[in-house]
């Protein structure tokens, strides 16, 4: 089971900031939500949105085992 | 220390117990972010951060800071929540044994936290809300120390 993260406007576009899914690994869990919510798949997939698997950065794919917190992080912007 | 907050705080009273009992330290610098009122158009900025994630990658970076500047301390303190304009938003102060040193280094964190540090900023005012990215200037002001 994966506990998924949305941060920024990735939340605002979802209309949630937390959910749990149940999926095998990232891509597989990019593709679900974009066919549940196409907007939210766009949001997903737009420049500088990166992605962190239980708190660390992971570029592409990456397999979901066990209790994983997958995080969605659009562009930052801090001070 | 590196610390979130979604209380007001006063920098005044952060710069006097930063400074105390330092007899070898010879100079600090600080910053503090104040959230504007845009000539009105922003009533309430929100920042958003990871709890947990963005405190750890705020430490790398002020490791890197105190590295590559010598620094014998700091402090940052970066607000979440909702934030009305005029109050501080984030405060940074270093020390170090000269004042080159601190003042660049409190620079060097500051492009950092307004370009790559995981915050996340909403502005609100009375046409709506609107996230806001960093500006061409914070990526440029970044780039000025990636010598």
């Amino acid at each position: 089971m994966a506990r998924v993260l949305l941060f920024g406007r990735l939340g605002d576009v979802a209309g949630w900031r937390e959910r749990e899914f149940e999926s095998p690994s990232i891509a597989h869990l990019r593709a679900r939500l974009a066919e549940e919510d196409e907007a939210l798949g766009e949001a997903l997939a737009s420049p500088g949105v990166q992605v962190a698997l239980d708190q660390a950065i992971v570029r592409g794919d990456a397999a979901l085992t066990g209790r994983s917190e997958v995080a969605f992080l659009p562009p930052m912007s801090g001070g | 220390m590196i610390r979130l907050t979604d209380q007001a705080f006063d920098p005044g009273a952060l710069l006097t117990e930063f400074c105390r009992d330092r007899t070898e330290t010879g100079a600090v610098a600080t910053f503090t972010g104040l959230a504007r009122a845009e000539a009105g158009a922003t009533t309430t900025l929100e920042l958003e951060a990871y709890p947990g994630f963005t405190e750890a990658r705020i430490a790398e970076h002020a490791a890197a800071a105190t590295a590559r500047f010598g620094l014998q301390d700091l402090v940052i303190l970066h607000r979440v929540g909702k934030i009305a304009p005029g109050e501080p938003i984030v405060f940074v102060a270093t020390a170090a044994a000269h004042r080159r040193a601190a003042f660049e280094a409190c620079d060097f964190l500051m492009d950092y936290l307004k370009s790559r540090a995981p915050f996340w900023k909403k502005e609100t005012g009375p046409d709506g809300s609107r996230w806001i990215e960093p500006r061409d200037q914070d990526h440029t002001d970044l780039a000025r120390w990636e010598t």
